[in-house]
C-alpha cells in the first residue's frame, strides 16, 4: 500500500508528465486558457492514462513478450511480438479515447463544445503514450501500474489547472508584444518546471 | 445558354493547364514557410512534446530530427497517395497506422546500428507517433494535397523543427556543458580562473525559456505573427 502511494506521489510530483519530462505539451498550451476546459481535460487525461497503463501492461505482459504466448499454446513460447508494441498500444489509447469521447458527448454536452478538437487530439497526447513507454522501461509489475497511471494522470491535471489559472491572471499584466500570448506561456511553464523541481527527493517508505 | 458555354469552356480549359514544374515557386514555399513564417515548433505549437527532452546535447537532437524529417516525409507521402480512400470517419486510426509502422522501421533501425544513441533517446523515438507534427500535417496538408507536394510539406516541417531543436540543443550543450557535439569546447583553463558550467540548462526549464525567447524575437522581428489576444 505505501509502496503504492509512493508511487503515485512520485508520478504525480517528482516526475510530473509535463513539467518534469514535458510530455503532453501541446494540449497543455493550447487548452489551458480558461480554468473550466482545462479542468475538463484534465479530468479526461486522468481516465485515459489510469485505465491505458495497467491494460497496456497486461497485454505487453500476455501477448508481447517473448515467451508469453505461452499460455495460449506452449508452441508459440518463442514467439515475440515486441515489435508490434508501438501500433497496438496506440491502438488501445485511440479506443480509450475514443470511450471517453461518447461519455462526454453523451453526459456533459457543455464540456464537449468547448474542449472541441481536443477531447479526440487526447489520442496523440504524447503523456498518454509517454505513461505506458515509461511503465515499461522502469519494469513495474501490475500493481505498480495502476498508481502510476493515477499518479501520471493527476500531475498532468494539476499542471494544466495552474497554467490555466495563472494564464486568467496573465491577462492584466503588461507583457511585452511579440512575448505574448504563446511566449510568455512557455515561459511560464520553464518556472513551474524549475518549481516542481524542488519536489525532488521526496519518498515515502 | 451564355452560361452553359462558359462553363464548357472553363472546363476545357482546366486539362490544359501546364504541368507545374518540379520546383516552382509554390513547391520550394512549401519547405522554406515552415522555416519561419509557419514554424511548426514556435507558430504552430506542434510537436513540443518529444522535442524538449532530446536537446540537452546536439548529437542526439540531430538524430531525432532527422528521424523526423524521415517520418513526417514519408506519412505525408503514403497518407496523400492513399487520401481518396479513406473513409473520413476512421482517418485518425488509418493515419496513426502508417505513422506508427514508419517509426517502428526507425526504432528498429537505430537499435541495430546505433544501440547506444537508440538507449539515449529511450522513450522519444516511440514518442514520434504522438508527435502533434506528424498528424498535425497529416491532417493539414496531405489530406487535401497531391504527393509531390505533400513530401515537399512534410520534409519543409521535419526540418522547421529540426531547426528549432537545434538551435536549443546548441545553446544548451555550449552553456550547460562547454562543448558541441561532444567536443569540449571551453578550454580548461576557464574552468581554472573560476568558469562554471550553468547547470539550470541541462534541465528541461532552460528549454522552455529558450523557445520562449525566441519567440520573442521572431514575433519583434516578424510583426504579422503577433499575438493579439
Amino acid at each position: 500500500m505505501l509502496e503504492a502511494l509512493n508511487i503515485f506521489i512520485q508520478s504525480a510530483f517528482i516526475e510530473n508528465m509535463v513539467l518534469a519530462y514535458f510530455l503532453g505539451m501541446c494540449s497543455f498550451l493550447a487548452v489551458s486558457k480558461t480554468v473550466k476546459t482545462a479542468f475538463g481535460l484534465g479530468l479526461a487525461v486522468i481516465f485515459v492514462l489510469a485505465m491505458t497503463t495497467p491494460i497496456n501492461w497486461a497485454i505487453k505482459n500476455f501477448f508481447l513478450n517473448e515467451g508469453a504466448l505461452a499460455w495460449i499454446n506452449p508452441a508459440w513460447a518463442d514467439v515475440d511480438l515486441n515489435f508490434l508494441g508501438l501500433i497496438i498500444y496506440i491502438a488501445v489509447i485511440a479506443s480509450f479515447v475514443q470511450l471517453v469521447e461518447m461519455i462526454v458527448e453523451r453526459f456533459f454536452p457543455a464540456l464537449y463544445t468547448s474542449l472541441g478538437i481536443f477531447l479526440p487530439l487526447i489520442t496523440v497526447n504524447c503523456s498518454i503514450l509517454g505513461g505506458t513507454l515509461f511503465m515499461i522501461t522502469k519494469e513495474y509489475n501490475f500493481w505498480q501500474s495502476i498508481p502510476y497511471g493515477l499518479g501520471s494522470g493527476f500531475g498532468f491535471f494539476l499542471a494544466i489547472v495552474a497554467l490555466a489559472a495563472i494564464r486568467e491572471k496573465l491577462r492584466y499584466s503588461a507583457v511585452p508584444a511579440p512575448l505574448r500570448g504563446l511566449g510568455i506561456a512557455f515561459i511560464i511553464t520553464g518556472l513551474m518546471g524549475i518549481a516542481f523541481m524542488s519536489f525532488m527527493g521526496i519518498k515515502i517508505s | 445558354m451564355s452560361t452553359a458555354t462558359a462553363d464548357q469552356i472553363e472546363e476545357v480549359k482546366v486539362p490544359k493547364k501546364e504541368r507545374e514544374p518540379l520546383f516552382s515557386k509554390k513547391n520550394r514555399e512549401l519547405i522554406t514557410d515552415p522555416l519561419d513564417d509557419s514554424n511548426p515548433i514556435t507558430v504552430q505549437v506542434l510537436g513540443i512534446c518529444s522535442a524538449l527532452a532530446v536537446t540537452t546535447q546536439v548529437k542526439p537532437a540531430f538524430v531525432m530530427s532527422i528521424c523526423v524529417i524521415f517520418v513526417c516525409a514519408f506519412a505525408n507521402l503514403i497518407i496523400s497517395l492513399l487520401r481518396n480512400g479513406i473513409p473520413s470517419r476512421i482517418r485518425m486510426i488509418v493515419q496513426l497506422v502508417v505513422i506508427a509502422t514508419l517509426v517502428t522501421l526507425v526504432a528498429e533501425f537505430l537499435k541495430a546500428y546505433q544501440y547506444s544513441l537508440s538507449k539515449e533517446l529511450s522513450v522519444y523515438i516511440g514518442l514520434i507517433i504522438t508527435n502533434c507534427i506528424v498528424m498535425g500535417r497529416l491532417e493539414a496538408f496531405a489530406m487535401a494535397n497531391k504527393p509531390w507536394p505533400s513530401l515537399l510539406d512534410g520534409i519543409g516541417n521535419g526540418i522547421g523543427y529540426g531547426a528549432i531543436l537545434i538551435f536549443v540543443a546548441v545553446f544548451r550543450e555550449f552553456l550547460g556543458s562547454g562543448s558541441l557535439f561532444g567536443f569540449q569546447i571551453i578550454p580548461d583553463w576557464m574552468y581554472g580562473i573560476g568558469y562554471a558550467n550553468n547547470g539550470i540548462m541541462l534541465t528541461p526549464a532552460a528549454a522552455m525559456f529558450l523557445i520562449g525567447v525566441f519567440i520573442w524575437w521572431q514575433r519583434a522581428r516578424n510583426q504579422k505573427l503577433v499575438d493579439i489576444s
